[in-house]
C-alpha cells in the first residue's frame, strides 16, 4: 500500500533562533528535503538612503555604520571614498593608511564572526562561536583606542581619519595580529579537519562559476568557486597597490570552500596590516579645515566608489546637486546580491543544511534591508 | 519477607527498622522495631514509599546538581565562567530556575489538543524515572533486580519517543512535527547497534540482570568488549538525543523542536526528563561496562559508583560542548552502515572466544580483551574509511594563473570606479526636479 504524502510548508522566521538577523523564509518540504524556498526581508528596513539626503555628507557616515554593523570600518572606508571622489578631495597619506589598518582589522573581525556562526548554525552549541568571538573582542578593543568606539566607529572623515591612533595603540597592535593568527590557527586546527565539519559542508550549496558570475555575486562567495576577483588587487583604492597579499582561492564553490577562504583571507589580512605598519609615515590624519571644510559643497555630478568589503564588492553611488546633502545615496549591498542565489542554494538540499548555507553567504541583515 | 528483598540492603534496612520484630530480620541482627508485631504489611507499604521518594528526590536533586555542573563546564570549555551569581559558585541557580519555570504563565496553544497536550510531559517523565528502579547504586543497593534488567532498560528507554511523538502531534506545530518524524527515525536506527552492542556483555555475564553482570565483571567490561562499548556509547548519545545528535531539538534548525509550545512546568518536566535521562544513561553505561559499584575495599562502593557516573556524565558533556550537529541522512547511514557491522563483528568475535572459554575467569578475561582491541581498532579504522568524506580531488587553483578568466587582466579604472562626469540624462532629472 503506497502512502499518500503531501508537501508541507513551514514558515521559518523572522523570529528564528538562526537567521542572523529578521529574515524569513516560507520553505516547502518534502520529507527533510527542500521544494521551494520564498525568502521575504525587509523587516530591518530603516530607509538609510533617503535619510542621507536630509544630512551633511560628514553625518551620513554615521548612518552607514548602521548599514552592516559587523563591518562598520569597510561601509565607512567605502562611503568616504565615494564622497572624496566626489569632491575631488585629495586624503592625507597617514589617514589613509590608518583607514587601511582599520578596515583590515574590520575584516578579519567580519570574517570571524561569519566562521563562528556558519559553526553555530552547524550546531556546535557555541563552543566555537565565542572562540571566535574573544578574537574580535581584541580587535574591538583596538577600535575602542582608536576612535572611542567598537561597534558603531564613525571613524572616518573625508580626506583621511578624524584622529590619530594614541601610542599605546601601535604595541597594542601588534600583539593583537599574532592572537589573531593564533586563534586561526586554533580554529582551523579543531575544525578544518573535524570529519563532521567537513562531511556536512562538503558538496552542498554548490554554484556553478557562471550563474555566480551572472547574478554578480562577489566577494568570498565568488572566490570559493575560483575567479580571482579581488578589487584589492583588480582595481586598487587607497593604498592596495602599495601592498603584496595572495588571493585566496578555492575550486569546489560549496559550503566548505566559502568557510575556507574566508578563514584564509584573515592571514592575508595580518599580512597586509603588517605592511602597513611598516610603509605608515608621520603627518596629519586628515587634510586641515581650510581644505576640507566640515560642510562639503561637492560640484553637481555624481560618483561611484566601490572597495572589496568583507562580503563582496560594497559600492557606494552618490549623487550630487551641489548642495551640502547629496541629491540621491544608493549603496550596492553586497549582501543582499548575494542573497539572490538562495533558492538556487538551496533547493533539493536537505534541512539540516538550510542554515548551514544561509549562514555561509555571510550576509548581514543591517546590510540586506539598510 | 521473601530473601530477595532482604538482600537489598535498601529494602533491609528501612523494613527492619520498622518492623525489627519479624523472624527474618531479628535473624540479621535487627532487633527492636518500631510497629507493634502484625503490622507487616504495614512496614512493607511504608518501606515501598520511602524507597521509592529516596531514588525519585534523589535523581531530582542529581538533575538539578547536574544542569548547575553542565552549566559550569560549558562556562570553562567556552572560556567564561558560567552561572556564579546564585549561591557558592552559583550553585544554587538552577534551583532559582526551577522556581523560575513554576511561576511561569502555563500556554496551551489554540490548535493543541488539550488531553494528549497535558499527557506528554507526564508520559516522557514517568519513563526517565522508571529506569533507576533497575540500576544497583551499590552493594544491594537498588531498588528491584529483574532479571531481565537490561531488556527492561532497552524496553522503557524507547518509550521516550512515543511521548515525544505525543508532543509534537499535539501541539499542532509543523516545526514539531519534523522535530518528531527525526526523533521516531533516530530511535528506530540506533535502538538496535544499541541492543546488539549489550549482546557481547550479556554472553559474557551470562545474565541479564544488572546486579549478575557487575559480579560478572573481574575485569571492567569496557577493556574486554571496547567495540561494545563504543557503540553503545555513541547509541546511547543518539537515542537521548544529545549532540552531535540533537536532531530532535537542533536548535539552529527547528528552534526547539517538540519543546516549541511547551511552557512553564510542562516544558520544566521535558526539561527534567532530558538530564534524567543523561543521568540514567551514565549509570547504565557504568553498569554495563566500568563494572558498577566495583572497586577496591576501604571507599565505600556507592561512592565507586558515583565516581564513575561522574566521569561518564563529564564525557557526555564534553561531547556535546566539542562536536557539530551531524545532518539526519548522515545520523542514519552512520547507524546502519557503521554501527550495525561494528556490532556485528563484536558479537562474532566474543562468540568464538566465548567458546574458547565458556567460563570466564579473571584471567581469561585479560586474555579476551588482548584479543578485542586489535579487532576493536582495526574494524573502527576500517568503519572510519568506508564512511569518510573523501577530500577534494581538485587541486586549489593558482591565483597567478585564473583557472576562470575574468574580463581582461587590465582593467580601465572608469569602468569600475564610475564615471568621473556627470551622465547627461542624471544632469537632466536633477534640472528637471530643481536641483541647483
Amino acid at each position: 500500500m503506497a502512502i499518500k504524502t503531501q508537501p508541507v510548508t513551514v514558515n521559518l522566521g523572522p523570529q528564528h533562533p538562526s537567521t542572523h538577523g529578521v529574515f524569513r523564509m516560507r520553505v516547502m518540504f518534502d520529507g527533510e528535503e527542500i521544494v521551494d524556498v520564498e525568502p521575504v526581508f525587509g523587516y530591518l528596513h530603516r530607509g538609510s538612503e533617503k535619510l542621507a539626503e536630509e544630512r551633511t555628507y560628514t553625518q551620513i557616515v554615521t548612518l552607514t555604520d548602521r548599514m552592516d554593523y559587523v563591518s562598520s570600518m569597510l561601509n565607512n572606508q567605502a562611503y568616504i571614498l565615494a564622497v572624496e571622489k566626489l569632491a575631488g578631495i585629495e586624503p592625507s597619506p597617514r589617514g589613509v593608511w590608518l583607514r587601511m589598518i582599520a578596515s583590515e582589522l574590520q575584516r578579519i573581525a567580519s570574517h570571524l564572526v561569519a566562521t563562528g556562526f556558519l559553526l553555530q548554525d552547524l550546531g556546535a552549541l557555541g563552543t566555537p562561536l565565542i572562540y571566535a568571538m574573544r578574537e574580535r573582542e581584541n580587535i574591538l578593543d583596538l577600535f575602542e583606542m582608536l576612535c572611542g568606539a567598537r561597534i558603531t566607529n564613525s571613524y572616518l572623515r573625508p580626506g583621511g581619519v578624524f584622529m590619530d591612533a594614541p601610542a599605546e595603540f601601535w604595541p597594542a597592535l601588534d600583539r593583537g595580529l599574532g592572537d589573531i593568527l593564533n586563534t586561526v590557527d586554533e580554529l582551523e586546527t579543531y575544525l578544518s579537519g573535524n570529519e563532521i565539519v567537513f562531511s556536512r559542508t562538503k558538496g552542498t550549496a554548490v554554484l556553478p562559476k557562471e550563474l555566480l558570475i551572472n547574478a554578480s555575486i562577489t566577494g568570498p562567495m565568488l572566490r570559493a568557486s575560483g575567479v580571482d576577483w579581488d578589487l584589492r588587487h583588480r582595481a586598487p583604492y587607497d593604498y592596495y597597490d602599495r601592498v603584496s597579499f595572495d588571493r585566496i582561492l578555492h575550486t569546489a564553490s560549496d559550503n566548505y570552500a566559502r568557510y575556507w577562504v574566508r578563514v584564509q583571507e584573515t592571514r592575508e589580512s595580518v599580512k597586509i596590516i603588517r605592511q602597513c605598519i611598516e610603509q605608515i609615515e608621520p603627518g596629519d590624519v586628515r587634510p586641515s579645515f581650510d581644505e576640507v571644510p566640515r560642510l562639503i559643497r561637492p560640484p553637481v555630478g555624481d560618483a561611484y566608489a566601490a572597495i572589496e568589503g568583507s562580503k563582496g564588492e560594497l559600492g557606494f553611488y552618490l549623487v550630487s546637486d551641489g548642495s551640502i546633502a547629496p541629491y540621491r545615496m544608493h549603496v550596492r549591498a553586497s549582501s543582499l546580491i548575494n542573497l539572490t542565489l538562495l533558492r538556487d542554494m538551496l533547493i533539493g538540499g536537505q534541512f539540516g543544511d538550510l542554515f548551514v548555507t544561509f549562514g555561509s553567504v555571510d550576509l548581514n541583515m543591517g546590510e540586506v534591508d539598510r | 519477607m521473601g530473601q530477595a528483598f532482604l538482600d537489598n540492603s535498601l529494602w533491609r534496612n528501612i523494613y527492619c527498622v520498622l518492623a525489627g520484630d519479624s523472624a527474618s530480620c531479628a535473624s540479621r541482627g535487627y532487633s527492636d522495631g518500631f510497629l507493634p508485631g502484625g503490622l507487616e504489611w504495614l512496614a512493607f507499604l511504608l518501606a515501598a514509599l520511602a524507597i521509592i521518594g529516596l531514588v525519585v528526590n534523589g535523581v531530582l536533586g542529581g538533575v538539578i546538581v547536574l544542569i548547575w555542573g553542565e552549566r559550569r563546564l560549558f562556562g570553562r570549555f567556552q572560556s567564561r565562567t558560567g552561572p556564579n551569581r546564585w549561591g557558592p559558585f552559583g550553585t544554587l541557580t538552577s534551583v532559582a530556575d526551577a522556581v523560575k519555570t513554576m511561576f511561569k504563565e502555563d500556554i496551551v496553544p489554540a490548535d493543541a489538543d488539550r488531553i494528549l497536550f497535558n499527557l506528554a510531559p507526564i508520559l516522557i517523565a514517568a519513563p526517565a524515572l522508571l529506569v533507576f528502579s533497575v540500576i544497583p547504586f551499590g552493594v544491594g543497593t537498588y531498588v528491584a533486580d529483574l532479571n531481565v534488567g537490561v531488556l527492561f532498560v532497552m524496553a522503557i528507554t524507547s518509550l521516550t519517543t512515543l511521548s515525544v511523538l505525543t508532543a509534537a502531534w499535539s501541539s499542532g506545530n509543523r516545526i514539531a512535527i519534523l522535530s518528531a518524524l527525526r526523533s521516531v527515525a533516530l530511535l528506530i536506527s540506533y535502538e538496535i547497534p544499541m541492543a546488539l552492542a549489550v549482546v557481547g556483555v550479556i554472553m559474557l555475564a551470562g545474565s541479564m540482570s544488572l546486579g549478575d553482570i557487575i559480579v560478572a565483571q573481574g575485569v571492567p567490561f569496557i577493556l574486554v568488549q571496547p567495540l561494545g562499548f563504543f557503540v553503545f556509547f555513541i547509541a546511547a548519545m543518539a537515542e537521548m538525543a544529545r549532540a552531535p545528535f540533537d536532531l530532535t531539538e537542533a536548535e539552529s534548525e527547528l528552534a526547539a523542536g517538540y519543546l516549541n509550545d511547551y511552557a512553564s512546568m510542562k516544558f520544566g518536566l521535558f526539561f527534567l526528563a532530558e538530564f534524567m535521562a543523561e543521568i540514567s544513561t551514565s549509570a547504565i553505561i557504568t553498569t554495563l561496562f566500568l563494572s558498577g559499584w566495583r572497586g577496591f575495599d576501604p571507599i565505600p562502593s556507592h561512592f565507586w559508583f558515583g565516581a564513575k557516573l561522574i566521569a561518564v556524565l563529564f564525557v557526555i558533556i564534553w561531547f556535546r560542548m566539542t562536536l557539530p550537529r551531524l545532518r539526519v541522512d548522515q545520523v542514519l547511514k552512520f547507524a546502519w552502515k557503521g554501527l550495525f557491522e561494528l556490532t556485528m563483528i563484536n558479537i562474532v568475535v566474543t562468540a568464538i572466544l566465548i567458546a574458547i572459554w565458556p567460563e570466564p575467569t579473571t584471567a581469561n578475561l585479560w586474555a579476551m580483551a588482548a584479543v578485542n582491541w586489535p579487532v576493536a581498532i582495526i574494524s573502527i579504522y576500517l568503519v572510519s574509511k568506508l564512511l569518510g568524506t573523501a577530500p577534494y580531488d581538485q587541486p586549489l587553483p593558482d591565483p597567478n594563473a585564473p583557472s576562470y578568466p575574468v574580463g581582461s587582466e587590465s582593467i580601465p579604472a572608469s569602468s569600475v570606479l564610475g564615471a568621473e562626469t556627470t551622465s547627461a540624462p542624471v544632469q537632466a532629472r536633477i534640472q528637471e526636479e530643481g536641483g541647483q
